[in-house]
């Protein structure tokens, strides 16, 4: 039941990229778009966990969007932040690859993690073992596992927590 | 051409996105080895992007459901692109900056081979 959940989901969100894309409703155009959608949702069945294993509870629903909203403001200071490096003649950097945890448990979760810190002030994700993240910190600010866990992972596991748990 | 304030904001995002590229450009001179300069690059040219897919969307109103998907497409795919750049990197063992301060990944994996 659940599989015939996600895969009504995975052609839904293809047809809807797919005439998003186009622009059009003519008829030549939703005729390839179901085709199209069909094939890949009969090959991929279980690729569409961004959707799939959302919980859909009104808690979530309400997480979401500040957690957009969190990751865009954190995505604006991480500009802000190297452009000020990489003016400055010094160079300040202290690189360094850190080892923290995260509690999420799903898949996604921690895919959405590994993005999220990508993307964020001086870190890269490197390698994901288990509930293991290696990071690659511009300027390391804390060596210990649990105080880079704190700095770095622990303001997004907040809202994706909630949202896959 | 600039008339209306939509279009004025709209060229304003997209020196703003301009911006950011050539910043991102910079970091990528300048960093001293291959982690440092994706992060350079990787932060850089996602916001820049979206800034100018913004800047886009002000000028072109009608684009803007396509646009909001090549940004969505963009936020997915970059992070993870620089990500398995860096694992890949790290795996075959590329030299690091001698700024290095650690490296617990090579630390683990010294430990468990």
């Amino acid at each position: 039941m659940a599989k015939a959940r996600a895969s009504v989901l995975l052609f839904a969100t293809l047809l809807g990229f797919w005439l998003l894309l186009n622009g059009s409703l003519a008829t030549d155009v939703l005729v390839i778009g179901v085709i199209a959608a069909l094939v890949i949702t009969l090959l991929f069945r279980d690729s569409l966990a961004v959707v799939s294993e959302f919980r859909a509870t009104p808690h979530a629903l309400i997480t979401a969007p500040s957690y957009v909203f969190y990751f865009l403001k954190e995505l604006v200071r991480s500009n802000l932040r190297l452009a000020s490096i990489v003016l400055s003649p010094a160079l300040p950097l202290r690189p360094g690859i850190v080892k923290v945890r995260t509690r999420l448990k799903s898949r996604m979760g921690r895919l959405l993690l590994a993005n999220s810190i990508t993307l964020t002030p001086g870190t890269l994700t490197v390698e994901l073992d288990g509930e293991w993240l290696y990071v690659h910190w511009v300027t390391v600010e804390s060596e210990d596992v649990d105080a880079a866990t704190a700095d770095i992972v622990n303001g997004f596991e907040r809202y994706l927590e909630v949202m896959y748990g | 051409m600039i008339d209306t304030p939509l279009n004025l904001l709209g060229a304003l995002l997209l020196v703003a996105g301009a911006a950011f590229l050539l910043l991102g450009g910079l970091g990528l001179v300048r960093m001293p080895d291959l982690f440092n300069r994706i992060q350079a690059g990787t932060k850089a040219t996602t916001l820049g992007t979206l800034l100018s897919l913004a800047g886009v969307a002000c000028l072109q109103p009608d684009w803007g459901l396509k646009l909001l998907l090549i940004g969505l497409f963009i936020l997915f795919t970059n992070p993870i692109s620089s990500q398995v750049l860096a694992r890949a990197a790290h795996r075959s063992g590329v030299e690091k900056s001698s700024l290095t301060s650690i490296d617990r990944l090579a630390e683990d994996q010294g430990a468990q081979p």
